[in-house]
């Protein structure tokens, strides 16, 4: 038998996945919510689901540690996508990576002057080649949490984040003033596993890109 | 605190029983080799980059260890790939009209680790130049799954790809180099959406036969529909008859199971054919790679159709099975002409003979021998 592992994050991307795994067959034995394992079971001893952070599921899917993983455009960004492939749009968790500014700060006249821009984000890959491509400067804060406060006491001009509601930035008296893409979570599958064990997990990869495109 | 122990990450020594099982391994497939007619060829560890980066993507180029020669002034690269160094020797070398068959065995060095690989792969390969027909390419990859036998690995699996679809569509639809690099590194990535976003405002057929390539991977069903989808034109048609017989040729030998994935494209960027990935004992990564690559001899003096591969002799030592100890006599210290006319004829019959020096007697354990050599009643014999 011809064991499959998933590697999911707990929360929003676990709930929103569970429709994508009921339609390949496949039932969680429990609730990473309210389980504290890692590995979890589900009704198909063939397939086992792996709960790891958001950032971390391209790592475990590239060296194979787990043959699918589910992980949002932004964490794939920043990883860089080596040795993954990613076959499927699951138009799950969805959001948008904004650039954002304290109320009052004239982005467009600054990136129009020409002026040296201090970005605070925990996405620095998206931010540099988003700003590259402008062809504006740049100086990079990595942050790991609450950018939000950053532009707030002058550690940065403009922030680079995830904006779901957009209910933060306003309670921080700040505006999203450019949007860099979309996001949602992409299917990552390991790539020697996608051949050695083709057999087993095409179905799996198919049920999920039926669910995702209905 | 000094630290003069520490290897720097993703180096690593091989440690015994491994590296002899490595080197028995490494003897068994030159001698493979030898007997198809590839000759042994031993290129430096280190030549001026121009000629180690010709006409190599970006990718080999990050790869490369690059110092600064003492003699000459002039920037070396540490090779990360032996194949570019083959290509120079057949072209300015060997000077063979006809076709040219060469095999090398040796470390490489990388400057980043592929996956959680050592960054010093043991690269032991075979190239053939000079050929061009499919008769070539048949060769190239009985031999790869010859060597995969002779290694013994497990589960061995090998993926057939060609480089030459991807260049027959992007001709095709006409993309610009900035537009087909884009969409090389999507395809790559089977990243689907990114492809359908990309190849959104080309004419229909092309457009269709993007999207569809990323899943035509598979048995011969996958053959059977990229032949049905993809646009019916002379290259892309010729690389599909190739993969068919590659395909058949490769189940017929029957040592290992034979797959098609037609988006596989690799970033070392010389490929133009068919290519080759080896996958063996549930590793994450292959353990060969290999390909059609015409034309790289050009900047050596000489453009000559080329294809080959190459394994990783540590990652193929990764999937085997530990090596059984060696085992051994444990002789003592003399100089009685019985026990060394003894231990010489031993040593001649191809057993492992150690002398225990004097003092050493508590360690006996550790020589790994599993007999000894006594004597008994005026002659040595072996207990």
């Amino acid at each position: 038998m011809t064991q499959i592992t998933l590697a999911l994050s707990k929360g929003r991307i676990f709930e929103e996945t569970l429709p994508l795994l009921a339609a390949a067959g496949i039932v969680p034995s429990e609730s990473p919510e309210s389980s504290r394992k890692l590995i979890i079971g589900t009704n198909r001893p063939d397939v086992r689901l792996i709960i790891v952070r958001a950032s971390d599921v391209p790592t475990y899917v590239q060296h194979g540690a787990a043959d699918l993983g589910i992980a949002g455009k932004d964490v794939l960004i920043e990883h860089g996508g080596e040795g993954v492939y990613q076959p499927v749009d699951l138009d799950i968790a969805k959001c948008h990576m904004m650039v954002a500014t304290q109320v009052g700060f004239d982005y467009q006249a600054a990136v129009r002057r020409g002026a040296r821009l201090r970005v605070a984000t925990k996405y620095v890959n998206t931010a540099r080649l988003h700003f590259a491509g402008k062809g504006v400067h740049v100086d990079l804060i990595k942050l790991y949490g609450s950018m939000e406060l950053a532009p707030l006491v002058g550690l940065a001009d403009v922030i680079v984040d995830l904006v779901s509601t957009g209910g933060t930035l306003k309670a921080n008296n700040l505006v999203a003033v450019e949007e860099i893409m979309p996001i949602s979570s992409r299917l990552v599958v390991n790539q020697a596993a996608l051949k050695l064990k083709h057999d087993t997990l095409q179905p799996i990869i198919e049920a999920f890109r039926g669910a995702a495109g209905a | 605190m000094t630290q003069a122990w520490l290897l720097p990450e993703f180096v690593e020594d091989i440690l015994p029983p491994h590296a002899r099982q490595g080197e028995a391994l490494r003897r068994r497939l030159l001698d493979l080799f030898d007997g198809y007619g590839y000759d042994l060829v031993v290129p430096p560890l280190v030549e001026y980059l121009d000629s180690l980066l010709t006409g190599a993507a970006r990718d080999l180029d990050l790869k490369t260890f690059k110092v600064v020669d003492g003699l000459s002034g002039r920037m070396l690269g540490v090779r990360a790939d032996m194949t570019p160094q083959a290509a120079r020797i057949d072209a300015h070398l060997i000077n063979h009209e006809g076709a040219t068959r060469l095999c090398y065995a040796g470390p490489v060095l990388r400057t980043k680790p592929a996956g959680l690989a050592c960054r010093e792969p043991l690269q032991v390969g075979a190239e053939l130049f000079g050929h061009a027909g499919i008769e070539a390419d048949l060769e190239i990859q009985e031999l790869l799954l010859a060597a995969l036998d002779c290694a013994g690995v497990p589960d061995a699996r090998l993926s057939l790809g060609h480089a030459g679809l991807f260049r027959a569509l992007a001709e095709g639809a006409g993309l610009n180099e900035e537009r087909a690099g884009a969409m090389f590194a999507a395809l790559r990535g089977k990243d689907v959406p990114e492809v359908e976003a990309m190849s959104a405002d080309l004419a229909a057929p092309w457009r269709d036969a993007f999207n569809r390539l990323p899943g035509l991977y598979g048995g011969a069903e996958a053959l059977a529909e990229a032949r049905a989808v993809l646009p019916d034109q002379p290259a892309i048609r010729q690389a599909l008859d190739q993969l068919d017989r590659l395909f058949a040729a490769g189940n017929a030998q029957g040592r290992a199971s034979i797959a098609v994935d037609l988006s596989d494209l690799r970033g070392d960027g010389y490929h133009n054919g068919a290519t080759f990935a080896a996958y063996a004992g549930g590793q994450a990564r292959a353990v060969a790679l290999g390909g059609r690559y015409d034309g790289a001899g050009g900047v050596f003096g000489r453009a000559r159709p080329a294809t080959g591969f190459s394994l990783d002799l540590r990652q193929i030592l990764d999937c085997l099975a530990e090596p059984t100890p060696r085992g051994g006599i444990l002789a003592p210290c003399g100089d009685d002409p019985g026990l060394r006319g003894k231990i010489a004829e031993l040593r001649a019959a191809g057993e492992r003979v150690v002398v225990e020096l004097p003092g050493q007697e508590a360690h006996r354990a550790e020589s790994g021998c599993d007999r000894k050599l006594v004597k008994s009643e005026q002659i040595w014999i072996v207990q």
